[in-house]
């Protein structure tokens, strides 16, 4: 259990939820989510009470206020209940769960390319790149300038963002269409030579990170969503195809990370993830 | 507490002893609660101490290999949740060898479920499943039956009674017919399993059943039907293993929506002898242990002894067998 500081609505349908969490749930690494136990939205007809748990990635965790946040956006019942709660009522969490970013030894500047939600998972990211001293250039993609929330974590730390639109000119430099991003990422890794690539939110940005030439041998990490039941790993629910490596690449010693293995497995996001290789991943 | 199934617990009149320890289907028990099939895994170890439950009731396994349904596999309605999860696996060789030791680890008795396209197939699944450490074998016939266009097992009592026949051959071990609740009568497909050679009927699997998005106008299950669990289907079971009860003589063991221990006195109350909880795990990780607690303080409000005391105990005025009752409301 958990008691609910403050919540509050931050644009865009987007609400910053921060509670008082107990010694594991200040534990949460960047990367990983709670399982949230819902309350009741209110009404009786089509909304009422989520019956299942609603996964949530850590926004921020504070060790020593012993605090945690999430930022969410309102789709349905579940996060319609999340938004009822007041600074005081209790909420019941699960967690934290899955397998969170990993940063290499060694990297001196990383990418964070991130859209919608997915600025709430990069949040203890930003956080610990920062600690660490790693230049980070983070690139945040929004619908329009009014639509842009979750940047909290990048202004607390320093890091510059570099925003872009779908409301504007393709032709712009603030433009959300990949042809734009690939050049930025390019611009950016010519300063100085990105070693580590993190993203979220979009299944074209992670596929246009996959395909772009210059980041081909860069460790890159993607953080995926997938509907959920139990959250632990028992019922299957939230599988994701990736690529595995092949017996030939295996005996290689090819990881994860370089595989180009032609197979497909189902792993499973609540406990395998949320967390993969980029390069593993068939987007 | 102790292990061997009896909670201590102190009255104004002294110690008190509630006996939870059942026998169900050949398998001696600490308690009646156990996980259902699919709804379990090795994971809930870090959530609860796995070796204090009645028995590990494994996910099903299935003859070959098995990539499983596409997405999205869950949605959820008022009171419980459908799934088209597809039965994925590695196969009943590779459980043998890579998920079957895991769990003998734990200490609970363990019970694999098994699940098989044809006749032959259960048979010799059930054979080589009977090793040192499993307690028993329960036969998820519920699946489709390939050699009779795919409807299920247990939609047929001679299908259902072939299964449990060729398995019976197969192993001395107990086995457990898991019934379908997809099915007019439940209890003459109890009979069969009965008559075939099983042990006990598990009562029952999920319902079939569909919703749609009134929006997207697409399906919520990427395999467009799946099954129905959860407090939903509580009513409809516990009717379901009140009319086995009523006929068959092996015991029942209660399976849909149970989220309490006043759920679990409900179906040893309609007959069943043990229960097994799913989808509330889900929702509550630690919900098994609580239900025991649970248990164990309904047992002690109503000066029950022991759980066994309460298998088909409930009241019901007149009735007393199934052709004696009414059917239409
Ligand atoms: C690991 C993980 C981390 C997430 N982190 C965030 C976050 O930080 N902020 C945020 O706004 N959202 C996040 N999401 C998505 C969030 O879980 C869904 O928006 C939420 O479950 C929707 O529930 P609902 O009842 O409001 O909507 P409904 O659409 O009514 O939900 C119906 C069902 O679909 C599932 N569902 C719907 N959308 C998603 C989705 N995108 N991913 C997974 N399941 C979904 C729900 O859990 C529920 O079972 C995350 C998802 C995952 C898997
Ligand atoms: C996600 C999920 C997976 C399941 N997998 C299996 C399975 O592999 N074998 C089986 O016999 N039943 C399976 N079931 C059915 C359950 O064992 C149980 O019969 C059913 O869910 C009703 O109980 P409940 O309402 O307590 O969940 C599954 C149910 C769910 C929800
Ligand atoms: S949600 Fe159950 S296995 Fe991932």
């Amino acid at each position: 259990m958990a008691a609910v500081l403050f919540n509050q609505i931050v644009g865009d349908g987007y609400w910053h939820l921060r509670v008082v969490g107990e010694g594991e749930h200040v534990g949460a690494k960047p990367g990983q989510f709670f399982h949230l136990d819902c309350p009741d939205a209110g009404g009786r007809l089509g909304q009422g009470r989520s019956y299942l748990r609603r996964p949530m990635s850590v926004y921020a965790v504070d060790r020593e206020a012993r605090t945690v946040d999430f930022l969410y956006k309102v789709t349905g019942v579940g996060t319609a209940g999340l938004a009822t709660l007041r600074t005081g009522d209790e909420l019941d969490l699960f967690g934290p769960l899955g397998v969170g970013f990993s940063v290499p030894e060694h990297t001196s500047h990383a990418l964070i390319v991130a859209r919608g939600a997915g600025l709430a998972t990069m949040g203890p990211l930003v956080s610990q790149l920062a600690d660490q001293q790693i230049a980070v250039t983070a690139i945040c993609s929004f619908r329009s300038p009014e639509a842009a929330v979750g940047l909290d974590p990048f202004e607390r730390t320093g890091v510059t963002v570099m925003p872009v639109y779908d409301s504007v000119d393709p032709a712009s430099e603030e433009s959300s269409g990949m042809a734009n991003l690939g050049q930025l990422i390019n611009v950016a890794n010519q300063g100085c030579a990105i070693g580590a690539v993190y993203t979220c939110g979009s299944k074209r940005v992670a596929a246009m990170l996959n395909q772009l030439p210059s980041l081909t041998n860069v460790f890159s990490q993607i953080a995926l969503e997938q509907r959920m039941a139990c959250g632990l790993g028992m019922c299957h629910a939230c599988v994701v195809d990736v690529r595995i490596p092949t017996t030939a690449e295996r005996n290689a010693g090819s990881d994860d990370q370089q595989t180009q293995g032609e197979w497909t497995k189902s792993k499973r996001v609540c406990c395998e993830g949320p967390v993969f290789a980029l390069k593993q991943v068939l987007v | 507490m102790n292990d061997h199934g009896s909670r201590v617990a102190a009255t104004p009149e002294g110690e008190f002893l509630v006996d939870l320890a059942v026998t169900c289907g050949g398998v001696p028990m600490r308690t009646p609660i156990m996980p259902a099939s699919g709804t379990f895994s090795s994971e809930m170890d870090q959530v609860i101490a796995v070796d204090r439950l009645g028995a590990l009731v494994l996910k099903t396994t299935t003859y070959d290999e098995r990539s499983g349904n596409p997405v999205p596999r869950v949605s959820e309605t008022a009171e419980g949740m459908l799934n088209s999860i597809g039965l994925p696996g590695g196969g009943y060789r590779q459980f043998l060898s890579e998920v079957l030791p895991i769990y003998l680890e734990f200490g609970a008795p363990v019970v694999v479920s098994i699940s098989a396209d044809t006749v032959a197939q259960f048979g010799e699944m059930t054979e080589a499943l009977s090793v040192p450490g499993v307690a028993a074998i329960e036969l998820n016939v519920s699946c489709p039956n390939i050699e009779a266009d795919g409807k299920a097992f247990a939609m047929s009592t001679s299908a259902t009674a072939a299964v449990v026949a060729q398995a019976r051959q197969a192993t001395s071990l107990p086995l457990w017919a898991k019934l379908t609740p997809n099915t007019a009568e439940v209890g003459d497909i109890g009979m069969a399993a009965q008559e075939a050679g099983a042990d006990a009927v598990v009562v029952a699997n999920t319902i079939l059943a569909m919703s749609i998005d009134p929006i997207t106008r697409e399906p919520s299950l990427g395999n467009v039907m799946g099954g129905l669990s959860g407090p939903a289907i509580k009513p409809i079971i516990v009717r379901m293993v009140y009319q086995c009860a009523l006929r068959l003589d092996i015991p029942i063991i209660g399976c849909g929506g149970i989220q309490s221990g006043h759920d679990v006195a409900e179906y040893l109350l309609a007959g069943a002898s043990g229960v097994q909880v799913g989808t509330v795990s889900f929702v509550d990780p630690t919900a098994l242990e609580r239900i025991e607690d649970e248990l164990v303080s309904y047992c002690l409000e109503q000066e029950v002894r022991s759980v066994s005391e309460l298998v088909g105990a409930v009241k019901t005025a007149g009735a007393t067998s199934a052709s004696d009752m009414e059917v239409a409301p």
